[in-house]
């Protein structure tokens, strides 16, 4: 544990406070809980335009030949009359994909919590570098002005999937997106990795080496752990999608080919030759697949801990839970094929990427049973984190188990871009992550801004969230199955899947539903940063060590020295306390014994 | 307009909740002793409840889905050689799902009620049993095992072709936003193309190597004809962006890549007419047809043109993204017998002839 020592020689270096200005306390911060909140903020401002666009596509679903106002009043001329524009419905398919995975669940998510919990959790005056990490949210917040600039360009913003694949996404004259809309997206996306990537390697630095006294890693609360890895697939990952858009710049620009080859478009041959689209298929989906376990691990790490933290019990199986999580980001790295059954790839291939991709549920289905076992013989305190936590285990389990459908190359043939898959990655990854997202919040709201959320605001939200979740993606399936493909404008040229419309118009009234009562989310989040109930120290009397650190934010976390660390993270009602929980800066009584875990 | 008026009621019911969480909480204010924010064993009853409501709805929503909507085309009725496989593998894994789903969603609401919270109450310190997770690790080995078997052996009988068959070769031909057909014709052999010799001006719109002699007979249409009962292996192109040919009722898709030729083969094995009077089609389009003189009414009522009457047949989809009218990428296959089938290719033009000169 020495090795970790050397964390207090800065001590001194913190230990008073610096003079700040408004503007190196708000904005050019370089205090890891200033940096989270803003992370935080933003990602929800893209949350709210990424959720209103999912709005306005359901809306053209269910009623795609009715003229509406409030497409005319957010669309101006892509919805003359009231009437969506067929260019900007895929428009707001790619957006709403993008913005919803990278800025909400990526950046927002991950960057919020890694920010807040890495220092607090591990007992660290702040990040490694807290220079790159102001530099990693910027980059971040540029990356966001530029992707929401690019709605407004003449053309249309980018509109060949949140995917891009080439062609369309290399050819202006394939569709308008692929002009300017689609050069601000590459830009953005380019930006965001950089971000991405200061970030992760930051993360991992420093949970490597800021740990305090006895944060061995097996002390690790598991919303690290979750961290860390999440930040290694990162660094992984993300760079092979920044070559990917890198190559579609050239192919672009400079007249390369190395997505293109034999195109007649518009009357005439395009030069580019030997190039392949199923290039860039791999390259994207090398990061795209990894990036939804780079979505989903922060908020099983959340989860976890607050399941723990609230059933007052510790989390079951935790060496099975570090293993699951770590098989987990192994597999990730090797599934990817699974998107491209049926793209012209070899069929071995597919034979390959069926197996390590159904091998996936095998961990999968370890940290379900393992959240349920905690939840066994608990006193459950049912907060609004611990609703959300335990919403995160249902979807996580409704959505995942349709995964060894699509995961199963032969099943694929048949669903494959159908609704079935909208409905199976939007329970399994967008509304688990949000969930987790939620859950966190609700937890660690106290942490960042020293008052309470309210908490029937938040028993509200839950539960009216969570009945639209089901609503909008259970009956959605169905509609998969019947063979329904998604990014369609309007089915009302297929008689075929009229019989559809209805589900598609309880869909949408679930939809709405659900994003409207985000406002109630939206109005406790803000109206509680003023007005908010003043928070105590421990209020969910938890034993990880960011509630040892005082309510009143300071540089460097703890007044005087950092907390030394005794035990792991989990001992609530413990046998032989008084008390159903003990902090890990509590040393052993004599004679307890730190559980053999 | 609905969606107007839905928005307002929506808006107006938020209003109303606003409102009475300000009254609740203003009620509970004063008998509250407990640190504000955090839940009392009020709360943990109530939503302890709620979880077992829950659990209702999730059971409730899981069961009216399948009594409305779970007569799937894509799980019976199936009209290719290899489609029962893959529905017989469709309906295994849907049980596999519906099992453990219904199992694990009732052990997880059933755990959060029966366990909320009491005040003075201890929870269990239960950290670990490796036994329990042995068995949870090992029980979805072996279930995954066997549907990798299965799933990997019907993979493997479907995207093998079997040249020895004798397919009727068929190309696929993509391009924003109509497909086309192409036939070897008597040969069964496809001349050779690429798009960089497609010449407008000569009608040459596929880009078919005027000079190969197994091109003269090829056939092109904008119609996918199919003889019932003989394998059909397709070869298929694009000429702009990608698209994917998906044919639900077959089972069968494959995305059309510029610059490759891909392929898919499957055998039909229920003509357009026989599929037509199936129970299940008949019930299935009469149901269609119910729904489409209700909008028609409403449309006459506008002033517009009321629908026609729908009448089943086999389609083909663009299934990926393509550009601005994806969503009306289509064309229709009728699949006939022998005889039938060898009339209308009769009728059509060889390539050779469609040539301007």
């Amino acid at each position: 544990m020495s090795a970790h020592a050397d964390n207090h020689a800065h001590d001194d270096d913190h230990g008073h406070h610096h003079k700040e200005t408004f503007v190196t306390k708000y904005i050019f911060s370089q205090d890891h809980k200033m940096i989270a909140k803003q992370y935080l903020i933003t990602g929800t401002i893209m949350g709210v335009i990424g959720v209103l666009m999912s709005m306005m596509m359901r809306m053209q679903i269910a009623w795609p030949e009715e003229p509406n106002v409030l497409f005319e009043a957010l669309l101006g001329k892509w919805a003359p009359d009231g009437v969506m524009d067929a260019d900007i419905y895929l428009a707001l398919v790619t957006i709403h994909g993008t913005i919803m995975v990278f800025f909400v669940l990526t950046a927002g998510l991950s960057g919020t919590f890694s920010n807040l919990l890495i220092p607090l959790q591990i007992g660290a005056r702040d990040m490694a570098s807290g220079f790159l990490n102001m530099v990693s949210y910027w980059l971040f917040f540029l990356s966001s002005i530029i992707m929401v600039i690019s709605l407004f360009v003449e053309a249309g913003p980018a509109a060949a999937g949140w995917t891009i694949y080439p062609p369309l996404s290399a050819l202006p004259m394939a569709q308008g997106g692929s002009g300017m809309g689609m050069t601000l997206w590459l830009v953005s996306m380019a930006i965001f990795i950089a971000s991405s990537l200061l970030g992760s390697l930051n993360y991992i630095v420093t949970i490597i080496n800021l740990r305090t006294k006895g944060m061995s890693m097996t002390r690790l609360p598991l919303t690290i752990w979750a961290f860390f890895v999440t930040a290694i697939i990162g660094v992984v990952s993300f760079p092979v999608l920044l070559s990917a858009a890198l190559l579609l710049i050239m192919d672009r620009s400079f007249g390369t080919s190395f997505f293109l080859s034999d195109i007649f478009i518009q009357g005439e041959v395009l030069h580019y030759q030997g190039g392949s689209p199923v290039l860039f298929e791999h390259l994207f989906w090398f990061l795209g697949h990894p990036e939804v376990y780079i979505v989903i691990l922060p908020a099983m790490g959340l989860v976890s801990e607050i399941m723990a933290s609230n059933s007052r019990k510790p989390i079951f199986g935790y060496r099975a839970m570090i293993a699951s999580i770590l098989a987990i980001a192994f597999l990730s790295t090797i599934v990817w094929g699974h998107h491209m059954f049926i793209s012209g790839m070899n069929p071995f291939l597919g034979s390959v990427f069926t197996f390590t991709t159904l091998l996936i549920a095998i961990p999968s289905a370890v940290k379900a049973f393992n959240w349920i076992t905690t939840l066994w013989k608990g006193n459950l305190q049912m907060n609004p984190a611990m609703l959300f936590s335990i919403g995160f285990v249902s979807t996580f389990i409704t959505g995942g188990l349709t995964g060894i459908i699509l995961g199963d190359s032969a099943l694929d043939i048949n669903v494959h871009d159908t609704y079935f898959v909208v409905a199976h990655f939007h329970l399994v990854m967008g509304i688990s992550a949000l969930y987790g997202m939620f859950a966190g919040i609700y937890h660690w709201y106290p942490k960042m801004f020293g008052r309470m959320l309210n908490k029937n605001l938040g028993y509200i939200h839950f539960w009216i969230t969570a009945v639209c979740a089901y609503g909008v993606f259970f009956p959605m399936h169905f509609i998969g199955m019947a063979g329904l493909p998604r990014r369609y404008y309007t089915n009302s040229n297929f008689p075929l899947f009229d019989d559809l419309a209805n589900v598609n118009v309880i869909i949408t009234i679930f939809a709405l539903v659900g994003g409207l009562v985000q406002i109630i989310y939206l109005y406790n989040f803000f109206g509680s940063i003023f007005f908010g109930k003043k928070t105590v120290q421990n209020p969910w009397k938890s034993t990880t060590l960011e509630w040892t650190a005082p309510v009143e934010h300071m540089h460097g976390n703890w007044p005087g020295e950092i907390p030394h660390v005794h035990r792991w993270a989990y001992d609530y009602s413990k046998p032989g306390h008084d008390v159903d929980f003990v902090p890990q800066n509590i040393p052993l009584k004599d004679g307890e014994e730190e559980l053999q875990h | 307009m609905t969606a107007l008026l839905t928005i307002i009621v929506l808006v107006f019911i938020l209003i109303a909740i606003w409102q009475m969480v300000k009254i609740f909480d203003l009620a509970q204010a004063k008998n509250e002793n407990t640190t504000p924010g955090v839940a009392t064993d009020k709360d943990n009853t109530l939503n302890g409840y709620l979880m077992m409501g829950f659990l209702a709805f999730i059971y409730i929503i899981t069961i009216v889905c399948f009594v409305k909507w779970g007569d799937l085309p894509l799980m019976s009725n199936s009209a290719s050689a290899h489609g029962p496989t893959i529905d017989n593998l469709m309906i295994i894994s849907m049980v596999i799902i519906f099992i453990t789903q219904t199992i694990t969603q009732f052990l997880l609401h059933y755990f959060a009620y029966k366990y909320k919270g009491e005040k003075g109450k201890k929870a269990l310190f239960f950290a670990d049993n490796n036994k329990l997770e042995a068995i949870w690790t090992i029980i979805p080995v072996i279930v995954l095992a066997g549907l990798i078997i299965y799933g990997l052996s019907t993979w493997i009988n479907i995207m093998g072709v079997d040249e020895s068959d004798d397919p009727l070769v068929v190309e696929l031909y993509a391009q924003q936003f109509n497909w086309k057909a192409r036939y070897g014709g008597a040969d069964n052999t496809l001349g050779k193309a690429n798009v960089r010799l497609i010449d407008i001006d000569r009608a040459n719109i596929l880009g078919i190597d005027e000079s190969d002699p197994n091109a003269q007979d090829d056939v092109i249409t904008t119609e996918l004809h199919l003889p019932v009962g003989k394998p059909v292996l397709f070869k298929m192109r694009s000429q702009d962006v990608l698209h994917s040919a998906y044919m639900p009722h077959f089972r069968a898709q494959m995305n059309c890549v510029p610059g490759m030729i891909t392929q898919f083969g499957f055998t039909p094995t229920v003509t357009t007419a026989d599929m037509r009077q199936t129970p299940q089609m008949q019930e299935k389009v009469q149901n269609i047809n119910n729904i489409r003189v209700e909008k028609s009414k409403k449309l006459v009522a506008k002033g517009e043109q009321a629908l026609d009457r729908y009448e089943f047949d086999y389609l083909l989809l663009c299934n990926k993204i393509c550009g601005k009218s994806h969503y009306n990428m289509q064309m229709k296959i009728v699949v006939e017998t022998q005889d039938e089938y060898d009339a209308w290719i009769a009728e059509q033009k060889e390539f050779k002839n469609s040539l301007i000169n």
